[in-house]
């Protein structure tokens, strides 16, 4: 078997590992699709009638927004899941396996795109009751999701070196919040890019949470008059999401993978 | 003689200050059991991850089947089945899952896999509970997971690191069991434990290390012999006996008694007839009126042996045990 070949396969079987655990511990589960729900209705009822969105109903333009910021969330669930299985006995048979030293976070980012999976679909249907809307077109509205996932995908492995750098599955949690929470708000995710003040807005502009959002949004059919920005990476939001889905697996997969083998071989 | 099939030369391992090894050798032969016989914090753990590829020495080699771990530790991997400390099975898979996860990790394809999991818990005794999440099961029954998990690829070489520490007796009698069938079968094997009843029963050669560092070699009876076998122990009721007693006990004793607790504990090595010596001496206090609390028989130590051997306790140090700790 080729080098390839056999990291993927090893890979595959790490995943299958961790699917079977999303099936034995359904909490975790529970959690992963009641929180999206959560924010939908917090957004679309508490700040719903004080933000303005121009040409559009506000609950139907935020709906991408939400997509955006869980799918950003998501990835804790990567660096919290490598930080236990670091701290875990299985870590020490697959060290003394001559399996491919990428299998275990190859198979981790791969299993939690399920994750993702499972609370598009719940965001998308509590969407739909509360407003919102598809109007471009079934394919354009797939090609939206998958965007999501792939960026949701690049950004778990940022969230895996983080889990492997953590010393426990608690820091994750906290550390994952300071870079998300402000990643996520200084973005167009909940409140349009013109309503940001002059040093914000730059920010706003080229925020990747804002790119991946306003390219769904265009491809749902949910932008209204526009997206509110002159900048590049806003008029053509699909491509830039791309460039940085690139650059982060470019960069960090690689320092992953380092990570993993010094943290299991000290 | 051929080559050995775990050859381990000049091993050294630092941690900040603690010399965990000190520059190790070890040999098995093809087909041996060699134990590595310490207390915490000796580097057994330490000279298995060596040996096994998990850790890097900072100075030595070490080759498994002809294999250099340091230049190939792929291959060497696939020559080692390892089962520690701490057993290394995933709780909320099955046995069975488990098993059948290893062995497609060893690229054995799924057909064989499955196949290779079935034989293995029928094997241990395990297919009562095969398709229950192994975070029900008792520590025996998982580190007989544990021993199966390193079995999968049937591997040449097994390395055990304390197979038994934590395990009732029940429990340890059946570990004893399946180590003594895979050492008929062929597997060459080296072992860790703290108990020098373990290595006695388990083992051809053994090795007593202290401090990262050979302190004796041989096999369990000329470790034993140079013990002194086995050593009858006595309580007095006051320390006015404590000479008389002495006396008595110099009468049976191979080497010298040894007085403790202020002389109410007294000490001493005897030879092979260990229950007649007992019997001497309890008629030695009999008649000059000795009045005992406790008087008794006991199979030497590795306490014993370490005496013997460093003259000091195998008092664990707290940084060589954290040191030792898994990661």
């Amino acid at each position: 078997m080729s080098t390839m070949a056999q990291a993927l396969n090893d890979g595959w079987v790490v995943a299958q590992r961790n699917l079977i655990k999303i099936i034995r511990v359904p909490e975790i589960l529970v959690f992963v699709l009641v929180s999206p729900i959560m924010f939908v209705l917090l957004f679309a009822y508490v700040f719903g009638g004080a933000i303005e969105t121009p040409g559009v109903n506000y609950r139907e333009w935020l709906i991408a927004g939400i997509f955006g910021q869980t799918i950003v969330f998501g990835a804790t669930f990567t660096g919290a899941g490598l930080a236990e299985d670091m701290q875990k006995g299985i870590i020490d048979r697959f060290r003394s396996l001559p399996m491919s030293n990428s299998a275990v976070l190859v198979g981790r980012t791969a299993s939690d795109v399920v994750y993702n999976v499972l609370s598009l679909i719940i965001m998308a249907l509590t969407g739909l009751i509360v407003g919102w809307r598809i109007n471009e077109g079934a394919l354009k509205a797939l090609a939206g999701f998958a965007l999501l996932l792939v960026f949701g995908y690049a950004i778990s492995w940022v969230m895996a070196w983080v889990g492997l750098m953590v010393p426990s599955v608690e820091v994750i949690n906290n550390a994952s919040f300071i870079v998300i929470m402000p990643l996520t708000f200084i973005s167009n995710a909940f409140v349009p890019t013109e309503s940001f003040n002059k040093v914000l807005k730059p920010f706003v502009e080229w925020n990747p949470v804002s790119a991946v959002t306003q390219a769904s949004r265009d491809l749902f059919g949910n932008t209204g008059v526009g997206p509110g920005s002159d900048a590049w990476s806003m008029q053509n939001p699909v491509a830039y999401t791309l460039i940085w889905v690139v650059l982060i697996i470019a960069v960090f997969a690689p320092l992953s993978v380092r990570q993993y083998r010094l943290t299991t071989s000290k | 003689m051929s080559e050995p099939m775990i050859r381990a030369t000049g091993l050294v391992k630092r941690y900040k200050d603690v010399e965990a090894l000190a520059g190790l050798d070890l040999a098995v032969p093809e087909g041996k059991v060699l134990a590595l016989l310490g207390p915490n914090g000796a580097g057994k753990t330490t000279a298995v991850r060596c040996l096994t590829t998990l850790l890097k020495p900072d100075a030595g080699t070490a080759t498994v089947a002809g294999i250099d771990v340091l230049a190939d530790p792929a291959a060497a991997k696939a020559k080692i089945g390892l089962s520690g400390q701490y057993a290394a099975v995933d709780e909320h898979l099955t046995a069975y899952e488990n098993l059948v996860m290893i062995g497609r990790l060893y690229h054995l394809g799924r057909t064989r896999a499955r196949a290779r999991a079935q034989e293995l818990l029928e094997r241990f005794d395990l297919t009562e509970f095969a398709s229950r999440p192994t975070k029900t099961y008792s520590g025996g029954q998982r580190r007989r997971l544990d021993l199966a998990g390193a079995l999968v690829a049937a591997p040449p070489v097994i390395v055990l690191d304390e197979p038994t520490t934590g395990l009732d007796p029940r429990s340890r009698q059946l570990m004893w069991d399946v180590i003594r069938e895979l050492v008929g079968e062929g597997a060459t094997l080296l072992l860790t434990t703290q108990y020098l009843e373990e290595a006695d029963v388990l083992a051809d050669d053994i090795v007593v290390i202290d401090h990262g560092r050979q302190i004796a070699h041989g096999t369990a009876d000329e470790l034993k012999a140079q013990t002194g076998g086995q050593r009858i122990e006595v309580v007095l009721t006051s320390t006015a006996d404590t000479e008389t007693a002495s006396r008595i006990l110099n009468d049976v004793a191979v080497g010298e008694v040894k007085v403790n607790g202020g002389g109410r504990e007294l000490a001493a090595a005897v030879g092979e007839d260990a229950a007649g010596d007992l019997l001497r001496v309890l008629q030695g206090f009999e008649r000059d009126a000795v009045k005992v609390l406790d008087v008794g028989l006991r199979r030497p130590t590795l306490d014993d042996v370490f005496l013997t051997l460093t003259g000091h306790e195998s008092t664990t140090d707290s940084t060589d045990e954290s040191a030792e700790a898994p990661q």
